[in-house]
Protein backbone atom coordinates (compact mmCIF):
# COMPACT_ATOMS: atom_id res chain seq x y z
CA UNK A 1 0.00 0.00 0.00
CA UNK A 2 0.77 3.35 -0.53
CA UNK A 3 -0.46 5.15 1.70
CA UNK A 4 1.09 8.48 3.18
CA UNK A 5 -0.65 7.89 6.53
CA UNK A 6 -2.69 4.75 8.14
CA UNK A 7 -4.59 4.20 11.28
CA UNK A 8 -5.32 0.27 11.94
CA UNK A 9 -8.05 -0.69 14.39
CA UNK A 10 -8.33 2.11 16.96
CA UNK A 11 -9.72 1.90 19.78
CA UNK A 12 -9.85 3.96 23.18
CA UNK A 13 -12.20 3.77 25.98
CA UNK A 14 -12.50 5.84 29.16
CA UNK A 15 -13.31 3.76 31.84
CA UNK A 16 -16.24 1.66 30.61
CA UNK A 17 -16.80 4.15 27.62
CA UNK A 18 -15.95 3.19 24.50
CA UNK A 19 -14.54 6.48 22.80
CA UNK A 20 -13.14 4.74 19.61
CA UNK A 21 -13.89 1.90 18.39
CA UNK A 22 -11.97 -0.08 16.04
CA UNK A 23 -11.20 3.19 13.26
CA UNK A 24 -9.80 2.56 10.12
CA UNK A 25 -8.12 4.99 7.94
CA UNK A 26 -6.16 5.55 5.26
CA UNK A 27 -5.18 8.81 3.58
CA UNK A 28 -2.49 9.35 0.65
CA UNK A 29 -0.48 11.98 -0.36
CA UNK A 30 -2.63 15.22 -1.26
CA UNK A 31 -5.54 13.93 0.37
CA UNK A 32 -8.57 16.19 1.01
CA UNK A 33 -10.77 14.53 4.04
CA UNK A 34 -13.14 15.50 6.10
CA UNK A 35 -13.95 14.13 9.35
CA UNK A 36 -17.94 14.37 10.45
CA UNK A 37 -20.27 13.27 13.13
CA UNK A 38 -22.23 14.67 16.19
CA UNK A 39 -21.19 16.07 19.21
CA UNK A 40 -19.48 13.77 21.19
CA UNK A 41 -18.63 10.98 18.23
CA UNK A 42 -15.55 10.76 19.29
CA UNK A 43 -13.54 13.52 16.58
CA UNK A 44 -11.19 15.14 18.49
CA UNK A 45 -10.75 11.87 20.53
CA UNK A 46 -9.54 10.35 17.42
CA UNK A 47 -6.92 13.32 16.72
CA UNK A 48 -5.63 13.23 20.46
CA UNK A 49 -4.98 8.91 19.64
CA UNK A 50 -3.60 9.81 16.13
CA UNK A 51 -1.40 12.85 17.50
CA UNK A 52 -0.34 11.40 20.44
CA UNK A 53 -1.61 12.88 22.70
CA UNK A 54 -3.83 10.04 24.18
CA UNK A 55 -2.44 6.13 24.10
CA UNK A 56 -5.05 4.11 22.56
CA UNK A 57 -5.68 1.09 23.94
CA UNK A 58 -5.49 -1.05 20.79
CA UNK A 59 -4.71 0.10 16.93
CA UNK A 60 -1.62 1.07 15.43
CA UNK A 61 -0.91 4.78 13.57
CA UNK A 62 1.64 4.70 10.55
CA UNK A 63 3.16 7.57 9.11
CA UNK A 64 4.91 6.61 5.83
CA UNK A 65 5.04 2.97 6.37
CA UNK A 66 6.67 3.69 9.99
CA UNK A 67 4.61 2.56 12.95
CA UNK A 68 4.50 5.63 14.98
CA UNK A 69 2.30 4.19 17.93
CA UNK A 70 5.00 4.08 20.02
CA UNK A 71 6.00 7.89 19.94
CA UNK A 72 5.60 10.59 22.10
CA UNK A 73 3.22 13.37 20.85
CA UNK A 74 6.54 15.67 20.04
CA UNK A 75 8.11 12.69 18.26
CA UNK A 76 5.57 12.08 16.06
CA UNK A 77 5.09 16.29 15.31
CA UNK A 78 8.54 15.76 14.15
CA UNK A 79 7.72 13.21 11.80
CA UNK A 80 5.12 15.47 10.18
CA UNK A 81 2.17 14.44 12.13
CA UNK A 82 0.05 17.88 12.86
CA UNK A 83 -2.65 18.88 14.25
CA UNK A 84 -4.78 21.85 15.27
CA UNK A 85 -6.54 22.28 18.32
CA UNK A 86 -10.66 22.78 18.44
CA UNK A 87 -10.48 25.24 21.33
CA UNK A 88 -7.26 27.60 20.23
CA UNK A 89 -3.96 27.17 21.91
CA UNK A 90 -2.06 30.19 21.51
CA UNK A 91 0.01 32.62 24.33
CA UNK A 92 -1.88 35.24 24.66
CA UNK A 93 1.09 37.49 25.66
CA UNK A 94 2.58 36.68 22.42
CA UNK A 95 2.13 37.98 19.15
CA UNK A 96 1.43 35.96 15.68
CA UNK A 97 4.86 36.79 14.80
CA UNK A 98 6.68 34.98 18.10
CA UNK A 99 4.31 31.83 17.60
CA UNK A 100 5.37 31.53 14.16
CA UNK A 101 9.01 32.44 14.71
CA UNK A 102 9.01 30.01 17.90
CA UNK A 103 7.52 27.26 15.54
CA UNK A 104 10.22 27.51 12.70
CA UNK A 105 12.75 27.72 15.09
CA UNK A 106 11.93 24.15 16.91
CA UNK A 107 11.66 23.14 13.42
CA UNK A 108 15.14 24.17 12.53
CA UNK A 109 16.48 22.62 15.84
CA UNK A 110 17.10 26.27 17.14
CA UNK A 111 14.36 26.79 19.96
CA UNK A 112 16.41 25.84 23.04
CA UNK A 113 19.15 27.73 22.36
CA UNK A 114 20.54 30.49 25.16
CA UNK A 115 22.67 32.06 22.67
CA UNK A 116 21.39 34.13 19.92
CA UNK A 117 18.67 36.50 19.11
CA UNK A 118 15.04 35.11 18.79
CA UNK A 119 14.58 37.63 15.97
CA UNK A 120 18.26 37.49 14.75
CA UNK A 121 17.64 35.22 11.26
CA UNK A 122 17.12 37.10 8.55
CA UNK A 123 16.36 34.11 6.48
CA UNK A 124 13.69 32.58 9.27
CA UNK A 125 12.17 36.21 9.74
CA UNK A 126 11.59 35.97 6.30
CA UNK A 127 9.93 32.41 6.08
CA UNK A 128 7.50 34.08 9.10
CA UNK A 129 6.22 36.90 7.18
CA UNK A 130 5.51 34.66 4.21
CA UNK A 131 3.58 32.45 6.27
CA UNK A 132 2.00 35.36 8.13
CA UNK A 133 1.16 36.49 4.95
CA UNK A 134 -0.20 33.94 3.75
CA UNK A 135 -2.90 33.66 6.00
CA UNK A 136 -3.74 37.17 6.11
CA UNK A 137 -2.05 37.72 9.15
CA UNK A 138 0.52 40.49 8.63
CA UNK A 139 -1.46 43.44 9.79
CA UNK A 140 -1.78 41.93 12.94
CA UNK A 141 1.69 40.05 13.05
CA UNK A 142 3.13 42.16 16.22
CA UNK A 143 -0.15 42.48 18.36
CA UNK A 144 -0.39 40.45 21.28
CA UNK A 145 -2.69 37.12 20.73
CA UNK A 146 -5.39 38.41 23.04
CA UNK A 147 -6.34 41.59 21.40
CA UNK A 148 -6.92 40.14 17.80
CA UNK A 149 -10.32 38.68 16.76
CA UNK A 150 -10.76 35.01 17.14
CA UNK A 151 -10.76 34.52 13.39
CA UNK A 152 -7.50 35.34 13.82
CA UNK A 153 -6.62 33.19 16.54
CA UNK A 154 -8.02 30.19 14.21
CA UNK A 155 -5.72 31.58 11.34
CA UNK A 156 -2.74 31.45 13.78
CA UNK A 157 -3.34 27.85 14.44
CA UNK A 158 -3.41 27.11 10.78
CA UNK A 159 0.06 29.20 10.33
CA UNK A 160 1.56 27.41 13.43
CA UNK A 161 0.83 23.72 11.91
CA UNK A 162 2.20 24.68 8.54
CA UNK A 163 5.03 26.25 9.50
CA UNK A 164 6.01 22.39 11.18
CA UNK A 165 6.43 21.41 7.51
CA UNK A 166 3.57 18.79 7.81
CA UNK A 167 3.28 15.55 6.16
CA UNK A 168 -0.24 14.93 7.50
CA UNK A 169 -2.36 18.00 9.13
CA UNK A 170 -5.73 17.20 11.41
CA UNK A 171 -7.87 20.72 11.60
CA UNK A 172 -10.04 20.30 14.52
CA UNK A 173 -12.77 22.16 13.63
CA UNK A 174 -11.15 25.39 11.82
CA UNK A 175 -13.65 27.27 11.63
CA UNK A 176 -15.56 27.19 15.21
CA UNK A 177 -16.53 29.54 16.76
CA UNK A 178 -15.47 32.06 13.54
CA UNK A 179 -18.22 34.78 12.82
CA UNK A 180 -19.54 33.75 8.87
CA UNK A 181 -18.08 37.06 7.72
CA UNK A 182 -14.61 35.63 8.60
CA UNK A 183 -14.97 32.28 7.10
CA UNK A 184 -14.13 32.79 3.65
CA UNK A 185 -10.73 33.87 4.70
CA UNK A 186 -10.20 30.25 6.57
CA UNK A 187 -11.70 28.65 3.29
CA UNK A 188 -9.03 30.52 1.26
CA UNK A 189 -6.14 29.16 3.53
CA UNK A 190 -7.76 25.71 3.11
CA UNK A 191 -7.78 26.04 -0.51
CA UNK A 192 -3.90 27.53 -0.67
CA UNK A 193 -2.24 24.13 1.65
CA UNK A 194 0.06 23.02 0.02
CA UNK A 195 -1.26 20.49 -2.49
CA UNK A 196 1.21 17.23 -1.65
CA UNK A 197 -0.35 17.49 2.16
CA UNK A 198 -2.48 15.08 3.13
CA UNK A 199 -5.33 16.98 5.16
CA UNK A 200 -7.95 15.31 7.06
CA UNK A 201 -10.56 18.41 8.39
CA UNK A 202 -13.21 18.00 11.05
CA UNK A 203 -15.78 20.30 10.22
CA UNK A 204 -19.66 20.67 11.52
CA UNK A 205 -20.34 23.32 8.75
CA UNK A 206 -21.32 21.36 5.88
CA UNK A 207 -21.07 23.73 3.17
CA UNK A 208 -17.47 23.95 3.86
CA UNK A 209 -17.17 20.28 4.44
CA UNK A 210 -18.73 19.91 0.72
CA UNK A 211 -16.31 22.79 -0.83
CA UNK A 212 -13.49 21.28 0.83
CA UNK A 213 -13.56 17.35 0.77
CA UNK A 214 -12.92 15.05 -1.86
CA UNK A 215 -13.51 12.37 0.88
CA UNK A 216 -16.30 12.10 3.85
CA UNK A 217 -15.98 9.75 6.72
CA UNK A 218 -18.96 10.22 9.30
CA UNK A 219 -18.02 8.87 12.78
CA UNK A 220 -21.11 8.32 15.33
CA UNK A 221 -20.55 6.69 18.44
CA UNK A 222 -17.01 6.13 18.01
CA UNK A 223 -17.45 4.25 15.03
CA UNK A 224 -17.02 4.98 11.21
CA UNK A 225 -20.39 4.53 9.93
CA UNK A 226 -19.67 5.87 6.50
CA UNK A 227 -17.08 6.60 4.47
CA UNK A 228 -17.43 7.77 0.90
CA UNK A 229 -17.89 10.77 -2.02
CA UNK A 230 -19.15 13.63 -0.45
CA UNK A 231 -22.41 13.45 -3.22
CA UNK A 232 -23.49 10.21 -1.11
CA UNK A 233 -23.11 11.39 2.48
CA UNK A 234 -26.35 13.29 2.86
CA UNK A 235 -28.53 10.13 1.30
CA UNK A 236 -26.98 7.34 3.25
CA UNK A 237 -30.11 6.31 5.78
CA UNK A 238 -27.08 5.49 8.70
CA UNK A 239 -25.80 8.80 8.53
CA UNK A 240 -29.73 10.73 8.57
CA UNK A 241 -29.78 8.04 11.71
CA UNK A 242 -27.25 9.36 13.69
CA UNK A 243 -28.00 12.71 12.97
CA UNK A 244 -31.44 11.96 14.40
CA UNK A 245 -32.49 14.70 12.26
CA UNK A 246 -30.86 17.31 14.67
CA UNK A 247 -28.57 17.81 12.68
CA UNK A 248 -30.40 20.99 10.42
CA UNK A 249 -26.79 21.40 7.93
CA UNK A 250 -27.15 17.55 6.62
CA UNK A 251 -30.83 17.86 5.90
CA UNK A 252 -29.81 21.21 3.98
CA UNK A 253 -27.88 19.53 1.34
CA UNK A 254 -30.07 16.43 1.22
CA UNK B 1 -0.26 41.17 0.83
CA UNK B 2 3.32 40.05 0.31
CA UNK B 3 4.71 43.10 -0.84
CA UNK B 4 3.30 44.78 2.62
CA UNK B 5 4.76 41.86 4.43
CA UNK B 6 8.08 42.48 2.60
CA UNK B 7 8.00 46.77 3.79
CA UNK B 8 6.81 46.28 6.78
CA UNK B 9 9.68 43.39 7.92
CA UNK B 10 12.23 46.05 6.61
CA UNK B 11 11.59 48.93 8.44
CA UNK B 12 9.19 47.41 11.71
CA UNK B 13 11.46 44.91 13.19
CA UNK B 14 14.15 46.95 13.65
CA UNK B 15 12.38 49.40 15.69
CA UNK B 16 10.89 47.32 17.57
CA UNK B 17 14.12 44.99 18.66
CA UNK B 18 15.75 48.27 18.87
CA UNK B 19 13.50 49.91 21.54
CA UNK B 20 13.55 46.83 23.69
CA UNK B 21 17.27 46.67 23.54
CA UNK B 22 17.49 50.48 24.82
CA UNK B 23 14.77 50.00 27.55
CA UNK B 24 16.94 47.46 28.98
CA UNK B 25 19.91 49.43 28.90
CA UNK B 26 18.35 51.79 30.96
CA UNK B 27 17.32 49.57 33.47
CA UNK B 28 20.51 48.83 33.40
CA UNK B 29 21.80 51.76 34.15
CA UNK B 30 19.13 52.74 36.60
CA UNK B 31 20.36 49.64 38.72
CA UNK B 32 24.05 50.52 38.57
CA UNK B 33 22.81 53.78 39.43
CA UNK B 34 20.92 52.83 42.35
CA UNK B 35 23.60 50.92 43.44
CA UNK B 36 26.25 53.53 43.56
CA UNK B 37 23.79 56.11 45.21
CA UNK B 38 23.41 53.12 47.70
CA UNK B 39 26.77 53.00 48.53
CA UNK B 40 27.07 56.64 48.64
CA UNK B 41 23.99 57.22 50.67
CA UNK B 42 24.80 54.41 52.94
CA UNK B 43 28.22 54.28 53.57
CA UNK B 44 27.46 52.61 57.17
CA UNK B 45 25.43 49.52 55.92
CA UNK B 46 27.31 48.53 53.33
CA UNK B 47 27.23 44.84 54.78
CA UNK B 48 23.69 44.66 54.59
CA UNK B 49 23.66 45.97 50.77
CA UNK B 50 26.03 43.27 49.95
CA UNK B 51 23.74 40.57 51.88
CA UNK B 52 20.95 42.37 50.07
CA UNK B 53 22.54 41.94 46.61
CA UNK B 54 22.97 38.17 47.29
CA UNK B 55 19.52 37.65 48.01
CA UNK B 56 18.56 39.78 45.17
CA UNK B 57 20.84 37.17 43.04
CA UNK B 58 18.38 34.32 44.73
CA UNK B 59 15.34 36.29 44.18
CA UNK B 60 16.72 36.53 40.64
CA UNK B 61 17.06 32.37 40.07
CA UNK B 62 13.76 32.17 41.32
CA UNK B 63 12.29 34.34 38.72
CA UNK B 64 13.54 31.80 36.26
CA UNK B 65 11.88 29.30 36.92
CA UNK B 66 8.65 30.99 38.76
CA UNK B 67 8.03 33.74 36.50
CA UNK B 68 9.16 32.26 33.29
CA UNK B 69 8.85 28.70 33.53
CA UNK B 70 5.75 28.27 35.95
CA UNK B 71 7.44 26.28 38.34
CA UNK B 72 6.74 27.13 41.89
CA UNK B 73 9.61 27.06 44.00
CA UNK B 74 9.81 26.77 47.97
CA UNK B 75 13.40 25.49 48.19
CA UNK B 76 15.18 27.86 46.34
CA UNK B 77 17.55 27.81 48.73
CA UNK B 78 18.93 24.49 48.45
CA UNK B 79 20.78 25.95 45.68
CA UNK B 80 21.98 29.18 47.54
CA UNK B 81 23.33 27.19 49.79
CA UNK B 82 25.12 24.70 47.79
CA UNK B 83 26.90 27.71 46.29
CA UNK B 84 27.92 29.29 49.91
CA UNK B 85 29.10 26.12 51.79
CA UNK B 86 31.11 24.84 48.26
CA UNK B 87 32.52 28.61 48.07
CA UNK B 88 33.03 28.56 51.92
CA UNK B 89 34.61 25.25 52.03
CA UNK B 90 36.83 25.63 49.41
CA UNK B 91 37.44 28.61 51.28
CA UNK B 92 38.93 26.81 54.44
CA UNK B 93 40.64 24.56 51.74
CA UNK B 94 42.68 27.21 50.85
CA UNK B 95 41.00 28.73 47.71
CA UNK B 96 40.76 32.53 48.43
CA UNK B 97 40.74 34.02 45.60
CA UNK B 98 37.19 36.19 45.10
CA UNK B 99 36.45 34.87 41.71
CA UNK B 100 37.39 31.37 41.57
CA UNK B 101 34.95 31.24 44.66
CA UNK B 102 32.60 32.61 42.74
CA UNK B 103 32.64 30.31 40.30
CA UNK B 104 32.29 27.07 42.45
CA UNK B 105 29.88 28.37 44.07
CA UNK B 106 28.31 28.71 40.61
CA UNK B 107 29.20 25.58 39.52
CA UNK B 108 27.64 24.28 42.91
CA UNK B 109 24.38 25.79 42.62
CA UNK B 110 23.78 24.89 38.79
CA UNK B 111 24.92 21.21 39.77
CA UNK B 112 22.27 20.96 42.85
CA UNK B 113 19.84 22.77 40.15
CA UNK B 114 20.60 19.47 38.22
CA UNK B 115 19.31 17.45 40.77
CA UNK B 116 16.44 19.12 42.14
CA UNK B 117 15.32 19.78 38.84
CA UNK B 118 15.53 16.58 38.04
CA UNK B 119 13.75 15.61 40.63
CA UNK B 120 11.26 18.23 41.06
CA UNK B 121 10.34 17.90 37.44
CA UNK B 122 8.99 14.71 37.87
CA UNK B 123 5.77 16.51 39.89
CA UNK B 124 3.03 18.72 38.67
CA UNK B 125 1.49 21.42 40.89
CA UNK B 126 1.15 21.25 44.69
CA UNK B 127 3.21 17.61 44.70
CA UNK B 128 5.62 20.08 43.27
CA UNK B 129 5.51 22.24 45.06
CA UNK B 130 6.11 19.82 48.47
CA UNK B 131 8.58 18.46 46.83
CA UNK B 132 10.65 21.04 46.88
CA UNK B 133 10.33 21.78 50.15
CA UNK B 134 11.10 18.12 51.23
CA UNK B 135 14.01 19.06 49.33
CA UNK B 136 15.35 22.35 51.31
CA UNK B 137 14.25 20.55 54.68
CA UNK B 138 16.57 17.63 53.35
CA UNK B 139 19.68 19.96 52.39
CA UNK B 140 19.21 22.05 55.83
CA UNK B 141 19.40 18.23 57.37
CA UNK B 142 22.26 17.12 55.98
CA UNK B 143 24.24 20.70 56.30
CA UNK B 144 23.58 19.93 59.92
CA UNK B 145 24.44 16.69 60.01
CA UNK B 146 28.10 17.08 58.21
CA UNK B 147 29.34 18.95 60.87
CA UNK B 148 32.68 18.21 60.00
CA UNK B 149 32.39 20.14 57.00
CA UNK B 150 30.19 22.59 57.12
CA UNK B 151 30.57 23.42 61.04
CA UNK B 152 26.79 22.22 61.56
CA UNK B 153 24.95 24.50 64.15
CA UNK B 154 27.35 26.93 64.57
CA UNK B 155 28.21 27.83 60.72
CA UNK B 156 31.18 27.44 58.63
CA UNK B 157 33.72 30.15 59.98
CA UNK B 158 37.17 31.53 59.35
CA UNK B 159 37.00 32.30 56.02
CA UNK B 160 39.71 34.46 54.80
CA UNK B 161 39.18 35.56 51.34
CA UNK B 162 42.07 37.11 49.14
CA UNK B 163 42.30 40.38 47.70
CA UNK B 164 40.29 40.97 44.15
CA UNK B 165 42.50 40.76 41.64
CA UNK B 166 45.43 40.49 43.51
CA UNK B 167 44.96 44.68 44.58
CA UNK B 168 41.70 45.17 46.26
CA UNK B 169 41.75 43.53 50.29
CA UNK B 170 37.93 42.86 51.22
CA UNK B 171 37.85 45.75 53.76
CA UNK B 172 36.03 45.99 57.38
CA UNK B 173 33.76 48.59 55.85
CA UNK B 174 32.87 46.19 53.48
CA UNK B 175 33.81 48.28 50.37
CA UNK B 176 35.27 46.07 48.15
CA UNK B 177 32.67 43.30 48.96
CA UNK B 178 29.60 45.78 48.18
CA UNK B 179 31.01 47.07 44.78
CA UNK B 180 32.47 43.37 43.87
CA UNK B 181 28.87 42.34 44.62
CA UNK B 182 26.91 45.27 42.89
CA UNK B 183 29.09 44.11 39.48
CA UNK B 184 28.47 40.63 39.91
CA UNK B 185 25.15 41.64 40.43
CA UNK B 186 25.03 44.08 37.19
CA UNK B 187 26.74 41.31 34.84
CA UNK B 188 24.14 38.32 35.83
CA UNK B 189 21.32 40.48 35.16
CA UNK B 190 22.58 41.72 31.97
CA UNK B 191 23.29 37.84 31.20
CA UNK B 192 20.00 36.62 32.28
CA UNK B 193 18.25 39.33 29.93
CA UNK B 194 19.83 37.75 26.96
CA UNK B 195 18.72 34.38 28.30
CA UNK B 196 15.26 35.22 28.92
CA UNK B 197 14.82 36.83 25.52
CA UNK B 198 16.71 34.23 23.88
CA UNK B 199 14.78 31.51 21.55
CA UNK B 200 14.94 29.16 24.91
CA UNK B 201 13.56 32.08 27.05
CA UNK B 202 10.67 32.01 24.74
CA UNK B 203 10.35 28.51 24.76
CA UNK B 204 10.04 28.66 28.65
CA UNK B 205 7.30 31.26 28.45
CA UNK B 206 5.93 28.78 25.93
CA UNK B 207 5.61 26.27 28.65
CA UNK B 208 4.59 28.16 31.69
CA UNK B 209 1.48 29.02 29.49
CA UNK B 210 0.88 26.04 27.84
CA UNK B 211 2.77 22.50 27.98
CA UNK B 212 0.93 20.73 25.36
CA UNK B 213 0.74 23.20 23.01
CA UNK B 214 4.34 23.57 23.18
CA UNK B 215 4.59 19.66 22.33
CA UNK B 216 1.91 19.96 19.68
CA UNK B 217 4.78 22.58 18.24
CA UNK B 218 7.41 19.32 18.44
CA UNK B 219 9.65 20.88 21.74
CA UNK B 220 10.44 18.54 24.25
CA UNK B 221 9.60 20.55 27.73
CA UNK B 222 11.30 18.04 30.46
CA UNK B 223 15.22 18.63 29.11
CA UNK B 224 14.17 22.89 28.75
CA UNK B 225 13.36 23.25 32.34
CA UNK B 226 15.91 21.00 33.74
CA UNK B 227 18.32 23.33 31.81
CA UNK B 228 16.55 26.71 33.35
CA UNK B 229 17.34 24.86 36.74
CA UNK B 230 20.36 24.83 35.69
CA UNK B 231 20.91 28.30 35.02
CA UNK B 232 19.04 28.88 38.31
CA UNK B 233 21.41 27.45 40.48
CA UNK B 234 24.38 28.73 38.84
CA UNK B 235 22.66 32.78 39.58
CA UNK B 236 21.58 31.07 42.82
CA UNK B 237 25.08 30.04 43.80
CA UNK B 238 26.98 32.83 42.56
CA UNK B 239 24.45 34.39 45.59
CA UNK B 240 25.37 32.14 47.84
CA UNK B 241 29.29 32.47 46.96
CA UNK B 242 28.75 36.27 47.25
CA UNK B 243 27.52 35.64 50.62
CA UNK B 244 29.51 33.56 52.01
CA UNK B 245 32.73 35.86 50.72
CA UNK B 246 31.37 39.23 52.14
CA UNK B 247 30.08 37.92 55.59
CA UNK B 248 33.02 35.27 55.67
CA UNK B 249 30.63 32.82 57.53
CA UNK B 250 28.02 30.39 56.20
CA UNK B 251 25.54 29.54 58.31
CA UNK B 252 23.08 27.22 58.04
CA UNK B 253 19.83 29.51 57.67
CA UNK B 254 21.45 29.89 53.99
CA UNK B 255 19.67 26.46 52.79
CA UNK B 256 17.08 26.97 55.09
CA UNK B 257 12.75 26.77 53.89
CA UNK B 258 12.53 30.28 55.77
CA UNK B 259 14.97 32.19 53.12
CA UNK B 260 13.34 30.28 50.25
CA UNK B 261 10.04 31.30 51.46
CA UNK B 262 11.24 34.54 52.08
CA UNK B 263 12.42 34.45 48.29
CA UNK B 264 9.12 34.10 46.99
CA UNK B 265 7.57 36.42 49.15
CA UNK B 266 10.05 39.36 47.59
CA UNK B 267 9.26 38.11 44.12
CA UNK B 268 6.00 38.12 44.60
CA UNK B 269 6.12 41.62 45.99
CA UNK B 270 8.10 42.74 43.10
CA UNK B 271 6.61 40.68 40.46
CA UNK B 272 7.24 38.11 38.42
CA UNK B 273 8.22 37.21 34.90
CA UNK B 274 10.66 40.48 34.34
CA UNK B 275 13.63 40.12 36.53
CA UNK B 276 13.52 43.79 37.55
CA UNK B 277 11.03 42.25 39.73
CA UNK B 278 13.07 40.76 41.61
CA UNK B 279 15.46 43.27 42.31
CA UNK B 280 12.69 45.52 43.23
CA UNK B 281 10.93 43.15 45.81
CA UNK B 282 14.31 42.01 47.42
CA UNK B 283 14.89 45.52 47.99
CA UNK B 284 11.77 47.03 49.22
CA UNK B 285 11.58 43.55 51.37
CA UNK B 286 14.65 43.45 52.74
CA UNK B 287 15.00 47.11 53.22
CA UNK B 288 11.05 47.12 55.14
CA UNK B 289 12.86 44.53 57.54
CA UNK B 290 15.64 46.40 58.01
CA UNK B 291 14.07 49.41 58.77
CA UNK B 292 11.02 48.03 60.61
CA UNK B 293 12.80 45.59 62.87
CA UNK B 294 14.65 48.59 64.22
CA UNK B 295 11.66 49.92 65.03
CA UNK B 296 10.23 47.08 66.69
CA UNK B 297 11.65 43.74 66.76
CA UNK B 298 8.93 41.99 67.00
CA UNK B 299 5.98 42.85 65.28
CA UNK B 300 8.20 43.36 61.51
CA UNK B 301 6.81 40.32 60.63
CA UNK B 302 3.02 42.10 60.86
CA UNK B 303 3.85 44.89 58.87
CA UNK B 304 5.95 43.24 56.31
CA UNK B 305 2.69 40.80 56.17
CA UNK B 306 0.46 43.83 55.92
CA UNK B 307 2.48 45.21 52.85
CA UNK B 308 2.13 42.28 50.97
CA UNK B 309 -1.44 41.76 51.48
CA UNK B 310 -1.69 45.92 50.10
CA UNK B 311 0.40 45.29 47.09
CA UNK B 312 -0.68 42.06 46.56
CA UNK B 313 -4.34 43.51 46.55
CA UNK B 314 -3.35 47.00 44.68
CA UNK B 315 -1.41 45.41 42.40
CA UNK B 316 -1.57 41.71 41.94
CA UNK B 317 0.94 41.57 38.75
CA UNK B 318 3.75 43.15 41.95
CA UNK B 319 5.81 46.62 42.07
CA UNK B 320 7.29 46.30 38.58
CA UNK B 321 4.04 46.37 37.59
CA UNK B 322 2.60 48.55 39.11
CA UNK B 323 5.66 50.80 38.19
CA UNK B 324 5.05 49.42 34.72
CA UNK B 325 1.52 51.08 33.96
CA UNK B 326 2.36 54.20 35.90
CA UNK B 327 5.36 54.97 33.33
CA UNK B 328 3.60 53.12 30.60
CA UNK B 329 0.34 55.25 31.10
CA UNK B 330 -1.72 55.56 27.85
CA UNK B 331 0.74 53.50 25.63
CA UNK B 332 -1.25 50.36 27.07
CA UNK B 333 -2.45 48.82 23.77
CA UNK B 334 -0.34 49.93 21.54
CA UNK B 335 3.13 48.05 21.41
CA UNK B 336 3.69 44.42 23.52
CA UNK B 337 6.08 44.42 26.37
CA UNK B 338 9.00 42.90 26.56
N1 LIG C 1 -10.34 12.56 28.88
C1 LIG C 1 -11.59 12.06 28.80
N2 LIG C 1 -12.10 11.31 29.81
C2 LIG C 1 -13.34 10.79 29.73
N3 LIG C 1 -14.17 10.98 28.70
C3 LIG C 1 -13.72 11.72 27.66
C4 LIG C 1 -12.43 12.29 27.66
N4 LIG C 1 -12.26 12.97 26.50
C5 LIG C 1 -13.42 12.83 25.83
N5 LIG C 1 -14.29 12.08 26.51
C6 LIG C 1 -15.62 11.69 26.05
O1 LIG C 1 -15.48 11.07 24.80
C7 LIG C 1 -16.57 11.42 23.96
C8 LIG C 1 -16.05 11.96 22.65
O2 LIG C 1 -15.47 13.22 22.87
P1 LIG C 1 -14.79 14.05 21.69
O3 LIG C 1 -14.30 15.32 22.27
O4 LIG C 1 -13.82 13.20 21.00
O5 LIG C 1 -16.03 14.33 20.74
P2 LIG C 1 -16.13 15.19 19.42
O6 LIG C 1 -16.64 14.30 18.36
O7 LIG C 1 -14.86 15.88 19.15
O8 LIG C 1 -17.27 16.22 19.79
P3 LIG C 1 -17.45 17.76 19.40
O9 LIG C 1 -18.11 17.79 18.07
O10 LIG C 1 -18.33 18.30 20.45
O11 LIG C 1 -16.11 18.38 19.40
C9 LIG C 1 -17.44 12.39 24.73
O12 LIG C 1 -18.51 11.68 25.25
C10 LIG C 1 -16.53 12.88 25.82
O13 LIG C 1 -17.28 13.20 26.96
MG1 LIG D 1 -14.25 17.82 19.12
Amino acid sequence: MSDLFRVENLSKSFGGLAVSRNISLHMPAGERLALIGPNGAGKTTFVNLVTGQLKPSEGRVVLNGEDVTGLGAVRRVRKGLVRTFQVTRLFSEMTPEEHVTLTVLQREGRASRILGRFHGNSAIADEVADLLGALGLTEVARRRVREIAYGQQRLLEIAIALALRPKVLLLDEPAAGVPSSETPRIEQALERLPPSLAVLMIEHDMDLVFRFARRVVVLAAGEIIFEGLPSEVAANDKVREAYLGNYAHARNVA
Amino acid sequence: MQFVAQTERMTAAPVAGRRRWSRDAVGVILIVAAGVAGYFLFPDSLALLTRIIAVALLVLSLDLIVGYCGVASLGQATLFGAGAYAAGIACVNGVTEPLTLIAIGAVAGAAAGLVMGAIMLRAHGLAQLVLSIAIVQLAHEAANKASAYTGGSDGLAGLFVGPLFGVFEFDLWGQTAYLFGLSLLVAVFIILKFVVSSPFGMLCRGIKEDPIRIRAMGAFVFPVLLKMFVISGAVAGTGGALAAISTQVVGLDSVSFELSANALVMLVLGGLGTLYGALIGTVIFMGFEHVVSAINPFHWMTMVGALLIAVVLAAPGGLSDLLDQISAGKKRNSGGRP
